[in-house]
């Protein structure tokens, strides 16, 4: 593992059956169908930062996010967490301790959430199920102390979640998060489901978090100008694979990946500096049957016959990796771009 | 665009109720709105801020038991909002058209794309099945869907989302309607496929001279597509006005709020602007400005007197700041709304 990692992921994938029943498939002659979900990634997260992947509603970074915190099993490939292999760890007193320092925020604030449980005892399950108080007072401090964390009051604990707007909810859900004391937090799409005045406020809330209590997060987020403003390093995924990945300031000022510069392009622009949308022909194609050699192919402007044969492997540039054959050979000009210029 | 010309929508002192065992909720209070003809009209506002409602009530599609309770919708100068429901299903397609949020659910899955145009134009104009077809065939080709002398007769199920939004943009179209509603009509799809159908919904109203309401919570798609902008609140509009000084030069403080909590590609700063607290519900919208208990810069008036749209500026806005008799002694924020 290299140095100064500290959550690391190596040719992870995770292959999903979605074929038929055995009947149909041997009376109507149909192949086993298998989704590639998540197809080879690899990455490296260091203590104290924000790695965000982005990319399309299909393209496999939920399954990421949910792969690293344990709730599916991999195909293939390896998640080493803090040193420890994910994998081997599966006897319970090792597996429990780890699973306590990672926890997870969910999408949707109204179903992740049990309707039927009270504040409290939604908070203070973690702090249960790992043993972390020493009595009933002292449980109901913490619970009590994490409220306040998310901006919430102890009083609020006697409430149920229907009696809690959106960004409310939310807020219970990052306390529960930080019940068990975690120091890993992966959230997927923590705000896609929110209005934009209350998505600022979580984020700002999030990022104040992570400065107290050194928290590591990984992000999963569509939303591109979210990500800007939240990580330290970002990946982009198309069809299960990682196309790229940079440090975030290098990512929005010199993309590199055609589909990385198609992402940023189709970003509305707020400043109205007359910047016309550039819409891109074409859609994702289903995950299926993706497309020969690099997936991106059918869209890409650049693409010329390697590309529709050869996968492209990620190759270290500028302080990330890009997976692109036209960067490898220079045929694609990497150019300073101006989206985080104000107009 | 042309603002001397008479509008083609005329909405005056709006107000959609819906009856509760609790007592009558207020969705949609007092909203006045002009659209010109080939105009678009976004109209912007978190979940709950009636922007929805205000779109059905024009197109006659509220879902009971709300009801408009007040106010005139004009098409034309001629008032659609109390026509029996055989006529408005006349105006709407013809003269209306609208395009909903989810493109699965605004096609039947059981019928062709074919059978649902040719339907749609026979319904509407006096054609006979083959020159339906052939107008159908038209339409689609016009909305960029490739090889759409195949793909007419085939179902919803086997078009992407990008392309199903563009059948209901087509049937939409079908009648040459002066207006269109469009409600959410991109926030289904992904990025790449939503610039997509934003150039395509503005380029086919230039080309048509068909005016939009555009109603979304998405201020980027607005910034792109609109001519002017209403920006609601809480069943209100709290500001409207040409959408290049709305998102530039924000009058009313919600608005500055909204513009500065959407994280851009500007520069990278600490914290985003936020807006302390959340929406009131229906059932509990706070005496005097609906803002109030969120707003940074109240005074004692906007307690009491409710304020109605004002100059600000280019633009019109609902706020006491931009009266000759100001705001009033300051008031600060109550500490529930800082933590909610």
């Amino acid at each position: 593992m290299p140095e100064g990692s500290y959550v690391h992921i190596e040719g992870l994938k995770r292959y999903f059956d979605v074929s038929a029943p055995w009947l149909v498939r041997k009376l109507e002659r149909r192949p086993r169908q298998i989704v590639q979900a998540v197809d080879g990634i690899d990455i490296e997260i260091a203590k104290g930062e924000t790695f965000s992947l982005v990319g399309e509603s299909g393209c496999g970074k939920s399954t990421v996010a949910r792969l690293v915190v344990g709730l599916y099993p991999p195909t293939d490939g390896r998640i080493e967490f803090d040193g420890n292999n994910m994998a081997t760890r599966r006897k319970q007193g090792a597996h429990s301790t780890l699973r306590r320092r990672m926890q997870m925020i969910f999408q949707d604030p109204f179903a992740s959430l049990n309707p039927r449980w009270r504040v409290f005892d939604i908070i203070a399950e973690p702090i249960r199920a790992f043993g972390l108080s020493k009595d009933k007072a002292d449980l109901e401090k913490q619970v009590g102390d994490l409220l306040e964390q998310v901006k919430l009051t102890p009083a609020d604990g006697r409430k149920y979640p229907h009696e809690f707007s959106g960004g409310q909810r939310q807020r219970i859900s990052i306390a529960r998060a930080l019940a068990s004391q975690p120091e890993f937090l992966v959230c997927d799409e923590p705000t896609s489901a929110l209005d934009v005045s209350v998505q600022a406020q979580i984020l700002n809330l999030m990022m104040d978090l992570q400065r107290r209590l050194k928290l590591t997060y990984l992000f999963i987020s569509h939303n591109l100008a979210v990500v800007y403003h939240i990580s330290t390093r970002v990946g982009v995924m198309y069809l299960g694979r990682l196309v790229e990945q940079a440090p975030t300031d290098t990512l929005f000022r010199r993309p590199k990946h055609p589909y990385t510069r198609m992402l940023l392009d189709t970003i509305p622009d707020l400043d109205m500096t007359g910047r016309q949308r550039a819409p891109v022909a074409g859609e994702v194609p289903s995950p299926l049957n993706p497309p020969s050699g690099c997936s991106f192919h059918p869209r890409c402007p650049f693409a010329n016959e390697r590309c529709k044969v050869e996968r492209p492997k990620a190759l270290p540039i500028e302080g990330g990796t890009v997976a692109c054959h036209g960067i490898e050979e220079g045929r694609i000009p990497i150019e300073d771009r101006s989206y985080t210029a104000r107009g | 665009m042309a603002t001397n010309n008479p509008p083609l929508l005329e909405v005056r002192n709006l107000r959609v109720e819906f009856p509760t065992r609790r007592g009558t909720l207020l969705a949609v209070d007092d909203v006045s709105f002009d659209i010109a003809p080939g105009e678009v009209l976004g109209v912007v506002g978190e979940s709950g801020a009636g922007k929805s409602l205000t779109g059905n009530a024009i197109i006659g599609l509220l879902e009971p038991p709300g009801r408009i309770a007040a106010g005139e919708i004009r098409l034309e100068g001629k008032r659609i909002d109390n026509l029996p429901y055989e006529e408005m299903r006349k105006i709407r397609g013809a003269r209306i058209g609208a395009i909903f949020q989810d493109p699965l659910t605004s096609l039947n899955p059981l019928y062709s794309v074919s059978h649902q145009l040719v339907e749609t134009i026979q319904t509407h104009l006096p054609l006979s099945a083959s020159a339906a077809r052939a107008r159908a065939l038209e339409l689609l080709k016009e909305v960029g869907i490739p090889g759409a002398e195949e793909r007419i007769d085939h179902y919803p199920h086997q078009f992407s989302g990008g392309m199903r939004q563009r059948v209901v943009i087509a049937l939409a179209l079908c009648a040459g309607p002066r207006l269109i509603v469009a409600d959410e009509p991109t926030t289904a799809l992904d990025v790449s496929i939503q610039a997509q159908i934003i150039a395509l919904l503005k380029k086919l109203c230039r080309e048509h001279g068909t005016a939009v309401m555009l109603v979304t919570h998405d201020m980027g798609v607005i910034a792109e597509t609109a001519d002017r902008v209403a920006v609601m609140y809480a069943g209100r509009i709290v500001e409207v006005g040409p959408v290049r000084d709305v998102i530039k030069h924000a009058q009313h403080p919600y608005t500055k709020g909204l513009m500065g909590s959407i994280p851009s590609l500007g520069v990278r700063t600490e914290r985003l602007t936020q807006i302390d607290g959340s929406m009131p519900r229906l059932t509990a919208i706070p005496k005097g400005c609906a803002f109030n208990p969120r707003c940074t810069a109240r005074g004692e008036r906007c307690l009491v007197e409710r304020p109605d749209l004002m100059p600000a500026g280019a633009s019109r806005a609902a706020c006491w700041l931009h009266d000759a008799r100001g705001v009033g002694a300051p008031v600060p924020l109550a500490r529930e709304t800082v933590n909610a």
